[in-house]
């Protein structure tokens, strides 16, 4: 076990330099400046020599290998340096964010796993019932409904609900307060972007769910387990569960990892300040050094994510860490 | 007009009538009350917090509150273009010395939020800042201030401005919203300092800003003008999102937005809320331009030019578009407010304001015909910004299509945008002028030879242009300006068709009813101190 531990920790080096390097040669390709977004306000005009002493003060009149391997040794020192367009450290202006959006990842992830694990499980058991087809239609829908139009309704909802109700309207908070300071505030800002996020993820892994476990349902150890008289319950408990969750693991840990700086247009919707928002702002004002340490943040998280459901699955499989 | 868009335009302008009665002081307005917290959303967060660094509206809005001017537009009549009043000095001074020299007595015991005293020692180091910027710093304001000479403080409360030739520009220079008066201290020891510090002397003391989310302002209760702010506090919340920013409003999350929604958002939220909300509307310092690429052919034409504007229904455009879009008034190169601006009959000699559209677009044929491309087709590149632009670059199509024109529209965001104006790699490019103080004499550098003007892209030089524009702004009286500057619009708009206005924006701010004391002005950069705003709630 140890030595797949090892192998896999070594394997993120490569991957990570590798989105490194991609993102610094793909921001470089945009065109745009970030000193003339910056001083001109995408409208005004600037002497050219400002340009330069901004080109200068930024580092971008030294040359890519120069300012690939500085981005690289700080990315190893785990000092991301100052955002191009503020000015400010980068980990000031990320650590809100990132806050944010792992609590929104957290609480869509515990949505997803609280619905789909029980639905997918009743709706392979009960195969071809109304149960299955209810169950199926649900995460059809899931599927197919874009979360931020999901938001958008739930925003429409509360509006005209309330207002029929309570005679005014009410919407989210849009202003941020951390967990810790007001739990209440904080949940009623969170709750709704993350339930409408988890229903489309517990929707993708209620389906995995349901075809995973089918699928052990027929292996033929089920079927002995079957023959020597157990009950269903304890069948689908003890013996097909858990082999069936090990796709379902992998689905959970990459949707996991893809909301920490993919919610992008339900952040939009909610007015969230998460990493999603962060990461387009960055890349319009053509903010190098924040875009590239967001890209790398978001590949670290991916990486050390499949890092770990590869750690679950070799616990729950011990055939993979002897290949 | 059936029965639902009667009632909501009866009931905006209901609400609208209910707006100017309430702020006209009329009898038995009420006193302002003291307290509360004033929540807005703004579209943007601003790159940096020096106000004479930057150019946003994000910037204003947010950051505004916690300085003081010299002076500024008047805030009981921020619609006015030529009305200014005092901030820091005593009052608004008579030029000496032929119009050259204006001085200024600064109020005393004015305080620093940090508790220090202002001095003219400040004023003169923040004026420094923005004329003559220490290298390696830029001041966004440097070409407003051509007109002079020097600025010094012979004592702690007197402040001389030194002109080198008398101009009407300075005044309104000088009001610009974004001279915000710094402490000379805090330059002496970081001349960019401000760029991430917020030290005013203003009616709210910073008190916390949540990057990408917030910006919270508390009273100063040493603020120099008694008996204000009458708020508690503000908070600036940041939220990029028009519908969000609109459903805010809605559900109550925030009581207004500064810079303004299209009529659609204004017309819903009527509907939505009735008594509860109140709309401010006015003509904004802002238009959209077109503007061919003289070095390209058949640009470099000026009958394929003047067939362009004449193409293009200004009068019918703003009763339709303004339906839909923010822009409404018809004018000239100068805001159609303002004194120096062309009346409705000097407009309508120049081509593409003649009020008959079918002569203009006849003519507009037989100028392509002339030029030998009655064929045209080009690609008309246009920023990728919903609210008014898109809007009106589709309209433009629309317009240059009855004349057998085939356009493309090319949009782009704002970054890619501006590259290429800049590199003159269009056909026809959307533009834009939006300043804050409405200052004619200077706004219209936008129309200048590429060398002189600092946002002129059509890549011409006119210096029989340029001659009249400074003769302009040297001209000390009114008449004399308005004789040169109608000189100046034939030259752009008609003889040389060198950059053509569409329309001009129209500013909607709907807001919650118990928002009292603010006043919509001409530009969404100005009155922005919520010096004089309270709740009434």
């Amino acid at each position: 076990m140890y030595q797949y531990i090892l192998k896999r920790l070594l394997l993120m080096i490569p991957t990570l330099l590798g989105a490194a390097l991609l993102v610094f040669l793909l921001l470089r390709l945009v065109p745009g400046d970030v000193c003339v977004l910056r001083m001109a306000g995408g409208a005004g005009y600037v002497d050219p020599k400002a340009i330069e002493l901004c080109h200068a003060e930024l580092g971008l009149d030294r040359s890519y290998v120069v300012q690939f391997l500085d981005f690289i040794w700080g990315f190893v020192r785990f000092d991301f340096g100052k955002s191009m367009w503020t000015g400010r450290p980068i980990v000031e202006e990320v650590a809100l964010r990132f806050e944010l959006s792992l609590q929104i990842a957290i609480m869509a992830t515990l949505t997803a796993i609280m619905l789909a694990i029980p639905l997918g499980t009743i709706s392979a058991v009960k195969q071809n019932t109304w149960i299955d087809y209810v169950v199926r239609a649900f995460s059809i829908a899931g599927i197919a409904m874009p979360s931020f139009w999901l938001g958008v309704l739930i925003i429409l909802g509360l509006l005209i609900t309330s207002k029929s109700l309570f005679g005014s309207p009410w919407m989210p908070p849009i202003k941020y307060v951390p967990l810790w300071v007001d739990p209440l505030y904080n949940l009623s800002m969170t709750i709704f972007p993350a339930l409408a996020t988890g229903y489309r993820y517990s929707a993708v892994a209620t389906r995995m769910t349901r075809s995973a476990l089918l699928e052990v349902l027929r292996e033929d150890y089920v079927r002995t387990a079957r023959a020597k008289g157990l009950v269903q319950k304890l069948i689908i408990r003890r013996h097909a569960l858990g082999n069936a969750l090990l796709p379902v693991v992998t689905i959970i840990g990459i949707e996991f990892a893809f909301l920490m700086g993919g919610l992008v247009v339900t952040e939009q919707v909610f007015n969230l300040n998460g990493l999603g928002k962060l990461f387009v702002a960055s890349v319009t004002n053509h903010d190098y050094t924040m875009t590239q340490a967001l890209v790398m943040l978001v590949a670290a998280i991916f990486v050390v994510t499949n890092f770990v459901v590869d750690i679950i699955y070799a616990w729950l499989d011990p055939r993979i860490r002897y290949k | 007009m059936n029965l639902s868009k009667y009632l909501r335009a009866a009931s905006i302008m209901a609400v609208s009538a209910a707006v100017a009665i309430g702020f006209s002081g009329a009898p038995g307005q009420a006193a302002p009350k003291k307290g509360g917290t004033l929540n807005f959303v703004v579209p943007d967060e601003p790159p940096s917090w020096d106000g004479h660094r930057e150019t946003t509206f994000a910037l204003i809005h947010p950051f505004a509150p916690f300085y003081s001017l010299l002076i500024k537009v008047n805030p009981e009549n921020p619609s006015s273009p030529t009305d200014f009043v005092c901030d820091l000095c005593t009052e608004m001074p008579t030029p000496s010395d032929g119009g050259r020299t204006y001085t200024f007595k600064i109020k005393q015991g004015v305080k620093f939020h940090d508790g220090t005293p202002l001095t003219a020692q400040d004023v003169v180091a923040s004026y420094n800042k923005i004329i003559f910027p220490p290298e390696g710093t830029t001041s966004a304001r440097v070409a407003y201030f051509v007109m002079v000479d020097s600025v010094s403080a012979p004592d702690d409360h007197t402040v001389v401005f030194k002109l080198k030739y008398p101009s009407g520009a300075f005044i309104p220079a000088l009001a610009t919203p974004y001279n915000f008066i710094y402490s000379k201290a805090k330059l002496d020891q970081d001349i960019r300092w401000y760029e991430k510090n917020v030290m005013g002397s203003g009616p709210f003391k910073f008190a916390g800003r949540e990057a990408g989310a917030s910006v919270r302002g508390e009273r100063n209760k040493d603020y120099h003008v008694s008996g204000q702010p009458y708020l508690d506090g503000f908070e600036a919340i940041f939220s990029s999102k028009q519908a969000v920013r609109v459903q805010a409003i809605r559900g109550d999350r925030a009581a207004i937005e500064f810079r303004g929604f299209p009529p659609k958002s204004r017309d819903d939220l009527v509907d939505a809320l009735g008594k509860d909300i109140t709309v401010q509307e006015s003509d904004w310092n802002c238009v959209l331009l077109f503007t061919p690429n003289h070095k390209k052919k058949p640009f470099d034409d000026v009958r394929v030019r003047r067939a362009l504007t004449l193409a293009v229904d200004r009068w019918g455009g703003s009763e339709s578009l303004s339906r839909i879009a923010i822009v409404k008034a018809v004018g000239g190169v100068v805001f159609p407010g303002h004194p120096l601006a062309a009346t409705k009959a000097d407009l309508e000699q120049i081509p593409g304001f003649w009020p008959d559209i079918n002569k203009s677009r006849a003519e507009a044929k037989r100028l392509l015909q002339e030029a030998g491309v009655s064929d045209l087709k080009f690609v008309l590149s246009n920023r990728a910004i919903d609210q008014p632009y898109t809007i009106v670059g589709t309209w433009l199509i629309d317009q240059w299509r009855q004349i057998g024109v085939t356009v493309e529209q090319k949009m782009e965001p704002t970054g890619p945008f501006y590259a290429r104006l800049r590199s003159q790699e269009f056909d026809v490019t959307m533009d834009f002028n939006c300043q804050s103080v409405v200052n004619p004499l200077l706004d219209i550098g936008k129309f200048l030879s590429t060398d002189i003007g600092n946002e002129s892209y059509g890549g011409y030089t006119d210096r029989d242009l340029d001659k009249i524009f400074e003769a302009m702004n040297r001209a000390p009286e009114e008449a004399e300006q308005r004789k040169l500057m109608r000189q100046f619009e034939k030259r752009v708009l008609d003889e040389q068709a060198h950059s053509f206005v569409t329309l001009w924006w129209n500013r909607i701010i709907p807001h919650r009813s118990y928002v009292k004391g603010w006043k919509i002005s001409p530009s969404h950069y100005l009155n922005q101190d919520l010096a004089n705003v309270w709740l009434d709630k």
